[in-house]
């Protein structure tokens, strides 16, 4: 269980809806350990900031998280947490290990900036 | 003077040092902020299992940390978290924080408890493959190498008994050390040296990553020959000590050789009115219960330069 304010993923069904009804997804999928809980941290203090992207845990040695696991975008990855970057279903990033917070924003202005029209 | 922005303290970090001069300020009236640009907890979070932190059998640090920010919340303390300081001005009667967002904090006592990180090698490839092979933490990552052949480097503590665990994994450990002796203690050194699968590669370093999708090999260099090598590997745990997070302050208050906060008894820094407390502090032991023993000295010593400051403020201008 990961004891963080993010909202939790349970299952694969779960991330698939999750990412099919929202337009920016960020799942991290890691434990309660060294590195990923940092990042975590990161993606609670950044709800407030990004409402236009979704925020979500889920449990690395669940079984479900499979679906991340065997994602070719985390082929060569070795080092928790797995943090995928998701744009209308489709994954645009991942990344692997502990990330600083200017990392992650770096990626969530590269790759959900919102439009704006002239 | 913006009465929002303005506190009596403000403290810069909030590991274990930090939250408890937090606990104690607002305890004692003192109205304080507590300033942090990482995660609530500091390298006390990162700490998977803490056994022999007085009073309590066995806690996760990420719990204890929770547990400190709940406590300094319920005595009145303000919290803000992963915010990114741009400067700060220490040496008038009220200290500035200016933060990289343009607000501005005023005090009359700053502590400074920002902690340290895990040192890097700064070689070559070492960015490009964190987490494809290179780690800084053995329970978070041994798993991926299990029946691989990994280096650890490093020669304290950390390294030699996350060596010895990670054993529980891969088939073969070679420790890189640069010295010709460990500086971990003797027990430490004895277990590494009776595993079988452990090997050790003495007075050397290494100077480079390799590989594609994930690292390969790395690149040594033996310095007491000065030759370089080849050596093939699946994946690389880092353990080369930690660094002060004190960039910010050079130059504002008197550091050590190493960046470390010089500071006395009574955790003052050479800055009236600026104290100083945790792992970023000039001293030889760096455990949980010291950053909470000098984050309570701190917090004490402030309160009292505090407490006389007003106490001036009130009495009337001498002739």
């Amino acid at each position: 269980m990961l004891y963080t304010n993010l909202k939790h993923l349970e299952s694969a069904a779960d991330l698939k809806k999750a990412v099919s009804e929202n337009e920016n997804v960020m799942v991290i999928c890691g434990r309660m350990g060294p590195m990923c809980i940092p990042v975590y941290g990161i993606a609670e203090e950044l709800e407030d900031e990004y409402r236009h992207v979704k925020f979500y845990d889920m449990e690395f040695d669940n079984p479900e998280a499979n679906i991340i696991r065997s994602l070719p975008e985390v082929r060569g990855f070795m080092g928790i947490p797995f943090t995928i970057y998701y744009k209308n279903g489709k994954v645009v990033k991942a990344t692997s290990s502990i990330q600083t917070r200017e990392q992650v924003t770096a990626i969530l202005d590269k790759e959900f900036s919102t439009t704006v029209n002239a | 003077m913006d009465a929002v922005n303005h506190y009596d303290a403000i403290v810069i970090g909030a590991g274990p040092a930090g939250l408890t001069a937090g606990i104690y300020l607002s305890r004692a009236k003192v109205r304080t902020l507590i300033l942090n640009e990482g995660t609530v907890g500091g390298q006390m979070v990162l700490t998977h299992e803490i056994a022999n932190y007085p009073g309590v059998e066995n806690i996760s640090g990420y719990q204890l940390s929770g547990i400190m920010k709940k406590q300094a919340i319920n005595f009145g303390c303000d919290i803000r978290a992963n915010i990114s300081i741009k400067r700060l001005e220490l040496n008038d009667l009220l200290k500035q924080v200016i933060l990289s967002d343009g607000t501005v904090y005023t005090a009359y006592a700053i502590i400074l408890s920002p902690g340290g990180r895990s040192r890097t090698l700064g070689v070559r490839g070492e960015d490009e493959f964190k987490g494809r092979g290179i780690s800084y933490c053995a329970t978070c990552d041994g798993d991926f190498f299990t029946d691989r052949e990994i280096i650890v480097v490093g020669g304290g503590n950390s390294a030699l008994e996350e060596a010895v665990s990670l054993t529980k994994y891969a088939s073969k450990v070679t420790v890189i050390h640069q010295f010709d002796h460990f500086q971990a203690f003797e027990h430490a050194v004895e277990e590494a040296h009776k595993n079988p699968r452990i090997a050790f590669l003495m007075e050397s370093a290494v100077t480079g990553f390799n590989g594609n999708e994930k690292i390969e090999s790395v690149d040594i260099k033996n310095l007491k020959t000065g030759e370089t090598s080849n050596f093939r590997t699946d994946g690389a745990f880092i353990f080369i000590g930690y660094v002060p997070n004190t960039e910010f302050l050079k130059g504002l208050v008197s550091l050590n050789k190493w960046g470390e906060i010089i500071v006395d008894s009574n955790m003052s820094t050479n800055i009236e009115g600026v104290y100083a407390a945790g792992d970023s502090t000039a001293k030889r032991y760096r455990q949980v219960t010291t950053a909470v023993g000098d984050g309570t000295i701190a917090a004490l010593a402030a309160s009292a330069y505090i407490n006389d400051l007003k106490v001036k403020q009130k009495q009337p201008a001498e002739i």
